[in-house]
């Protein structure tokens, strides 16, 4: 099977240290983190970990074995993306003019996005979507005066 | 009532069964260290730091128990990093006390600061930093809970200075672990039945163990197992002494340096049957061929483990003794028959091959290694707590000294360190003073920590090292004989010390044997001796290690000679 990103939840005890460890097994063994969020939750001393990987299910379910062996990790899970909502967010930054405007409006509303800042020249857009409406929205941005954005890791329920 | 931190540590050591402990002092330590002063537990002070965490390691593989040892921040911290990973990679219970400087000037570049931390966590299976002292005693006895369940290993805890010298009302101030906090998985009774169902039908199966036979103390079920099933027991390198070396079933040991018949007969079995070993690249050789013709069940304690290296058929997690303890129960309550004939006909094909190809080496006037340990087995009979450091020595201990016993073969399989037989043996003499514990040395590796004479003289520890003193560093020499045009490239090392002289400058006895005939009187008189001994043995400088199934190849290659090179 072709390698495919696959999404990993795991919940840790929130501790300085346990985002070292889990890289580090990541690292140490050779596997790849495409993207990584954690998050704190309804629990003050358990934080939720996403992390996005490539592989094969193999692969994946000897990273989940390994992730499970650390003691601060509490549960591993593997999220289906069928079953799943999953979202990452950009920012981006686009300078404009009098002409581009109405374009950058249009856009916008094609990608689901909003307007979140406004000066005179440049405006901050925020856009919310899966992967591939990200990949779709930054393409639409880019050649309309996009000149830096920034993209969350992927969260996902 | 107030308890420093010293106070703390000390006390909850002894709740823990703590009675001995491998250090070195220094700065940081120095509050712990008056405490011990006053304490009745028993402080081995090495001269080296690693060499304390290799004692530790050959204390917890002798006695079963969690090895400590205790050292300075800094570089005694960072010293203690190749006795880590050495215990890391083998799966021993250890647990690493180390100073740390104050907690206010952590990250400040401090003097002996080193973020230890950092520097352990891919070789400790867990470690801590105590940031109060209303931590420290839940936290030692956390790290001790941690080395010594499921699949064990060294565990790191980091004490600041200041937590050390901190105080706390002495009440409730001792961790009382409740012994329902340990849990133990069952493995899956399905799974075992089914296995045991494939063993009953299989016409040719192996039995493959590995250290975790040793580890979970599942040495005698193995045997009462393999009798009931009379499947034939070859073993990895850590497996050695979990299956009883002298009984005909025994195959030996397996991989690249294993007997002709153990490869031959994984190559050629229809089922194997592996308990508490992870596929080693040395074991498995070119992995795609290995046991290509068996079903394969793996019974291990680690999940991460199971189909790593190798995708089995039947995956158990389990700990060996458990899995076997319910495969026993389920063979007395079944009437299970084994196919008798074809069982036979397999144990005469594999006693051909013993006898075709059996562990062997020529006689000569000169020393040979092999001979040494030989003899070292024919007057300890058999029952020595042996080490080894890493390289010829290693292989030729584990060929020729017929190990029937667990937990006395104490070898650095894993990450293959050289340093780590003479203080591993100080700690297993440490465990046990009435045994005789030899170190099956090079002569290079014995100098990677020959301090330890010192350590062993002032103890009165009477451990043996056998110095295969052949004037290479063997394995090395031989890999560059057989594979690098015999460009021998830094491996002959010409100025070795005497090593009568040395022993003697220790305060220890010195032997010298260069003719074959010196063998038995060298050894008789060695092991007698109530000191620490050296046997310098000069063995033939080029005799080399067989069989060998040269690196990536398949164990159906394997050569008995250098003309099948």
């Amino acid at each position: 099977m072709a390698e495919k990103d696959r999404t990993i939840t795991l919940l840790v005890n929130n501790r300085p240290d346990v985002l070292a460890r889990i890289a580090g097994t990541f690292s140490g063994r050779g596997f790849n983190i495409e993207n990584i969020s954690a998050n704190i939750t309804l629990n003050p001393d358990i934080t939720k970990i996403i992390i996005v990987t490539t592989g094969d299910h193999a692969t994946v379910t000897k990273i989940k074995n390994q992730l499970k062996k650390i003691v601060d990790v509490r549960d591993v899970s593997y999220l289906k993306i069928k079953k799943s909502v999953q979202r990452e967010m950009i920012l981006a930054k686009i300078t404009t003019t009098d002409d581009t405007r109405q374009q950058v409006g249009a856009a916008l509303e094609e990608v689901k996005g909003r307007i979140i800042s406004e000066e005179s020249d440049t405006l901050i857009v925020e856009v919310t979507g899966k992967k591939d409406e990200i990949t779709a929205a930054l393409l639409r941005l880019e050649p309309l005066g996009m000149v830096d954005f920034t993209r969350s890791g992927k969260i996902a329920l | 009532m107030k308890l420093t931190g010293s106070q703390v540590l000390i006390q909850t050591l002894q709740k823990e069964g703590v009675d001995t402990i491998f250090g070195y002092p220094g700065g940081s330590v120095l509050d712990i260290y008056d405490e011990l002063y006053r304490s009745n537990l028993n402080h081995i002070l090495v001269r080296h730091e690693q060499a304390a965490a290799h004692a530790a390691d050959g204390y917890a593989r002798t006695s079963g128990k969690v090895g400590v040892c205790l050292v300075t921040s800094g570089p005694g911290a960072t010293n203690t990093v190749t006795g880590i990973a050495t215990a890391y990679a083998d799966s021993i219970p250890m647990v690493i006390l180390t100073g740390q400087v104050p907690t206010p000037f952590i990250g400040s570049d401090a003097f002996q600061e080193a973020d230890i931390m950092g520097i352990t966590r891919p070789c400790t299976k867990h470690n801590f930093l105590v940031r109060r002292i209303g931590d420290l005693s839940r936290t030692i006895s956390d790290a001790f809970s941690i080395a010594s369940s499921g699949r064990p290993g060294p565990v790191l805890v980091d004490l600041p200075k200041d937590i050390i010298q901190d105080t706390i009302d002495a009440e409730g101030a001792i961790y009382s672990r409740k012994t329902s906090e340990i849990r133990r998985s069952e493995p899956d009774r399905d799974a075992l039945k089914e296995a045991l169902h494939m063993i009953m039908a299989a016409k040719k199966p192996v039995i493959l163990t590995g250290g975790g036979v040793i580890l979970g103390n599942a040495s005698e079920d193995l045997h009462r197992f393999v009798k009931k099933v009379n499947v034939p027991v070859a073993s990895t390198l850590m497996g050695i002494g979990g299956f009883p070396g002298t009984d005909p079933l025994w195959l030996g040991m397996t991989g690249m340096h294993g007997t002709y018949y153990a490869n031959m007969a994984i190559s050629n079995c229809d089922l194997l049957i592996t308990m508490g070993t992870r596929f080693s690249d040395r074991i498995t050789g070119k992995i795609s061929n290995f046991a290509s013709k068996a079903n394969l069940i793996q019974i291990d304690i680690d999940a991460a483990s199971i189909n790593k290296n190798v995708q089995v058929d039947i995956p158990i997690e389990s700990d060996c003794k458990t899995a076997l303890v319910h495969l026993n129960k389920l063979l007395d309550e079944n009437g299970f028959t084994i196919p008798e004939e074809e069982r036979q006909q397999w144990i005469d094909r594999i006693d051909h091959w013993k006898s075709e190809s059996p562990l062997s080496y020529c006689d000569s006037p000169s020393i040979k290694p092999q001979c040494v340990i030989e003899k070292l087995h024919e007057l300890t009979e058999g029952k020595a707590i042996v080490t080894t450091e890493v390289g010829q020595n290693q292989m030729w201990a584990a060929q020729y000294y017929h190990f029937d016993q667990p937990h006395t073969f104490l070898t650095p399989g894993g990450l293959g360190t050289m340093g780590y037989g003479f203080p591993a043996a100080i700690g297993a003499q440490t465990a046990f003073p009435d045994k005789t514990v030899v170190d099956i040395a090079g002569d290079g590796s014995i100098q990677m920590n020959i301090q330890e004479l010192a350590t062993a003289v002032n103890y009165k520890l009477p451990v043996k090292i056998v110095i295969l003193n052949n004037g290479y560093l063997g394995m090395v020499r031989q890999w560059q004989e057989f594979f690098y045009g015999k460009r021998y490239s830094h491996s002959f090392i010409r100025n070795t010390p005497d090593f009568v002289k040395l022993a003697e400058a220790y305060g220890a006895l010195g032997l010298r044997a260069t003719k074959s005939e010196e063998i038995e009187p060298t050894l008789r008189e060695g092991l007698q001796s109530p000191l620490p001994t050296i046997m310098d043995f000069h063995v033939e400088q080029e005799e080399n290690v067989f069989p060998m199934v040269k690196p990536g190849a398949p164990l159906i290659e394997t050569i008995t000679t250098r003309d099948e090179l």
